[in-house]
């Protein structure tokens, strides 16, 4: 009996043994596939992007040192005192920079707050209204800076203008769409309390529910402000101003001192944005604990 | 029962209560009630600051509506030329699209009649153009009275007409834009009548392609014909090579840049992902805990991080040449900073008694991070780079249009020519679409990966 017993359990382990080892055995082949799938994508992409290169890997492999070592010889040649001046020189350049993404995010922290309130599922009832807004943002999203500040610069001529609008836009798409998801996060018990005291909708937005999230919307505006530091200043690139057109300027004089200086001013200047928006975001989160 | 003042005084007992048991409840302190009103007044400061320091009154005192207006318009209509040359006079008007010599349409349009020796030019919403004998009659349907030119011989003259202010009539010529869809251009050797229609012309074939012109029906029918068009090929074969070689709208080459783009975004990002992994091991402190190399690989992070997209693609592309390689180089170098840093932080952040309990059963420190930390931050992994898969689609177009090819590089081809509208509307389009789909894709992976496994 006892022997009938443990036999009939040994089978059971057996199954169960068996069973494990299928699963395992599944898991590792998916495993493996998606790794080999990766691996063939990057292969297969890097050969692709090697042919259709001008110069080739191999070939630019050891030039690799000689931009950056060009641009030392030139900053050596320069002196300390010449280098300061170009710091001096370029300063101006590199206010209008951070001017146009702190110009930027500010309006699109304006708008894209107003636009995530609309956009919110837990917040309208209009489920049309909602998916059309949600598609508004996603269509503003994609649009890549870069190619509504080439179409503004030939409109405009070269202006920040253009890298204001340009950025905005995009940013009003990013931060519409991660204000909406926190809205659709918070509680909404605040709201109905002022609701059952008579307040309108937009009462219950600005007593009920901006208070719950604005930590997060201020903490996702200040990520967005360091990612608009970097985005002005490509824009510049397509000549619409501050510190990129003047880099763009002395990349094709090729004035090695010249870039070092803007180069070194753009990296501490990104550098430190993204050191005091880390800081700052961890204070206020912090502060409500979300997150 | 108790009276009022007793009331009111249990009242203010009470307030004070409530007071002391939440101190600024009942009225906000100074700097609290000033906060909100101070930082709204310095945000409109700094923003009318900004106004004018980017001078947009004088910016938008020069901005080319002109420009604008012509892009709209271009991009999507197509301009047709009706040319009438008195050198040439046997050949009568000859039609062609944007008076491209190699685009001359064999067949009169249906707004151009001819008739003894009169040729009448219809012009939609904008009245009639008569030419015949040398005169040059426009009936504008607001005006009452016609406007006569007289041509051919020498400089053209405007005979009769009213003063309308399209009218532009100079030493030397007559230049006439009754609206945004019409001009007529007279000068001592030819009349010329431009009219724009609406939708993309030879988008499809080019205009040479024996197939231009047709429709569905017909190309259907082409399609699945045995009669070969070109001998050599079938005829599916041969109408997809005349579409993907179009030479205008170029949508082999088209294509291939988006695919180059794609490219670049999907194997920078694997790529940085795969090398941010073990970097960000050697820079979490529950792994690693020699704080010198900790704190160099987190350097080192912040390096590859600070040094911009731009600038790294300017550097590879010095040295590996114009092209997608170097778009790839950027951005992985960008984002192995990018992704090591957010790793390192997941793993910190990670639970530690799963490593503890891998470990009570005697597993060696790799088995130890392999069993039971990578499993844990492995949903994070996979969710912050299908993130950045879909801004780095973004960013590939950007840095394409600085010089790494792809799709940014064609249309930054096409706006330069400030002329084929439609071929840029097209672009952005298209990569409008692909960035979508990116997105959609990475968010419905997300979900499948992350939230099914849960």
């Amino acid at each position: 009996m006892a022997a009938h017993l443990a036999l009939a359990e040994a089978s059971r382990l057996a199954e169960i043994s068996q069973a494990y080892e299928r699963v395992a055995r599944r898991r590792t082949l998916y495993t493996l596939s998606l790794l080999g799938l990766c691996v063939l994508c990057i292969f297969g992409g890097l050969f692709v992007a090697d042919q259709a290169n001008s110069g080739g890997f191999w070939a630019g492999l050891d030039k690799f040192f000689d931009y950056p070592a060009e641009l030392f010889i030139g900053a050596y040649e320069e002196g300390v005192i010449g280098l300061f001046a170009l710091v001096l020189q370029y300063f101006p350049y590199l206010v209008e920079t951070v001017n146009i993404a702190l110009v930027s995010t500010l309006l699109a922290f304006f708008l894209g707050g107003a636009l995530s309130f609309v956009a919110s599922r837990n917040l309208v009832s209009n489920r049309l209204g909602v998916a059309v807004m949600r598609r508004v943002m996603d269509v503003f999203r994609a649009f890549p800076e870069i190619v509504i500040a080439l179409l503004l610069v030939l409109i405009f001529g070269p202006s920040p203008v253009a890298a204001v609008i340009a950025v905005t836009t995009h940013t009003i798409g990013a931060l519409a769409k991660q204000f909406s998801e926190v809205n659709e996060n918070c509680d909404l018990k605040a709201a109905e309390g002022i609701r059952s005291v008579g307040g309108n909708w937009m009462e219950q937005i600005r007593f009920g529910i901006l208070p719950q999230v604005l930590p997060n919307f201020l903490s996702y505006t200040l990520l967005r402000l360091e990612v608009n530091v970097r985005a002005s200043a490509i824009l510049g690139f397509v000549g619409a101003g501050g510190l990129g057109a003047e880099l763009k300027m002395v990349v094709d004089w090729n004035y090695g001192a010249d870039i070092l200086v803007i180069i070194f001013m753009l990296v501490l200047s990104i550098t430190s944005i993204d050191y005091l928006s880390g800081w700052m975001r961890q204070k206020l989160i912090g502060q409500t604990g979300q997150v | 029962m108790t009276d009022i003042g007793a009331l009111g005084g249990t009242l203010h007992h009470e307030e004070q209560r409530l007071e002391e048991q939440y101190p600024g409840v009942l009225g906000l302190d100074l700097k609290k009630r000033l906060l909100g009103p101070v930082l709204s007044l310095l945000v409109v400061a700094y923003l009318t600051l900004c106004f004018f320091a980017f001078d947009v009154p004088g910016v938008m005192e020069k901005a080319r509506g002109d420009m604008a207006q012509l892009f709209a318009l271009d991009a999507y209509a197509h301009k047709v030329h009706a040319k009438y040359q008195f050198k040439k006079a046997n050949q009568g008007f000859v039609v062609s699209l944007e008076g491209n010599r190699r685009a001359i349409y064999k067949e009169q349009p249906d707004w151009i009649a001819q008739s003894a020796g009169q040729t009448s030019i219809l012009l939609g919403n904008d009245g009639v153009l008569r030419f015949a004998d040398d005169v040059v009659t426009y009936t504008h349907p607001e005006y009452e009275q016609a406007f006569t030119f007289k041509v051919g011989d020498g400089v053209p003259q405007f005979v009769s007409g009213a003063d309308a202010d399209w009218l532009k009539v100079s030493k030397t010529q007559v230049n006439a834009r009754p609206s945004l869809y019409t001009r007529i251009w007279l000068t001592k050797s030819k009349v010329e009548v431009h009219r724009y229609f609406g939708g993309w012309e030879n988008f499809w074939f080019d205009f040479d392609s024996g197939l231009n012109g047709l429709g569905v029906g017909e190309l259907m029918s082409l399609a699945f014909s045995s009669e070969r068009l070109d001998p050599d090929v079938s005829n599916i074969r041969f109408m997809f090579n005349e579409f993907w070689m179009n030479s205008e709208w170029q949508h082999g080459e088209v294509y291939f840049a988006l695919l180059q783009t794609l490219i670049m975004a999907v194997v920078g990002t694997l790529i940085a992902g795969i090398l941010a992994l073990p970097l960000a091991f050697a820079a979490a402190a529950n792994v690693n805990p020699v704080k010198l190399a900790r704190t160099g690989v987190r350097r080192f992070f912040d390096f590859l991080r600070g040094v911009d997209m731009l600038i790294w693609s300017l550097i590879f592309i010095r040295a590996f040449g114009l092209g997608p390689l170097s778009g790839i180089f950027a951005i992985f170098f960008t984002d192995t900073g990018t992704f090591g840093k957010l790793f390192s932080e997941a793993i910190e952040n990670a639970d530690k008694k799963q490593a503890e309990g891998v470990q009570a059963t005697g597993a060696s420190p790799v088995q130890k991070y392999r069993f039971g930390l990578f499993p844990q931050i492995l949903p994070l992994f996979i969710s912050q780079m299908l993130y950045y898969l879909e801004s780095n689609t973004r960013s590939a177009t950007v840095i394409g249009a600085l010089g790494a090819g792809g799709i940014g590089l064609k249309l930054i081809e096409t706006m330069r020519t400030r002329q084929d509208w439609e071929n840029t509307l097209y672009l952005i389009f298209l990569i409008i679409v692909v960035v979508m789909m990116m997105d959609q894709l990475s968010g419905w992976l997300r979900r499948k990966l992350i939230e099914g496994q849960a």
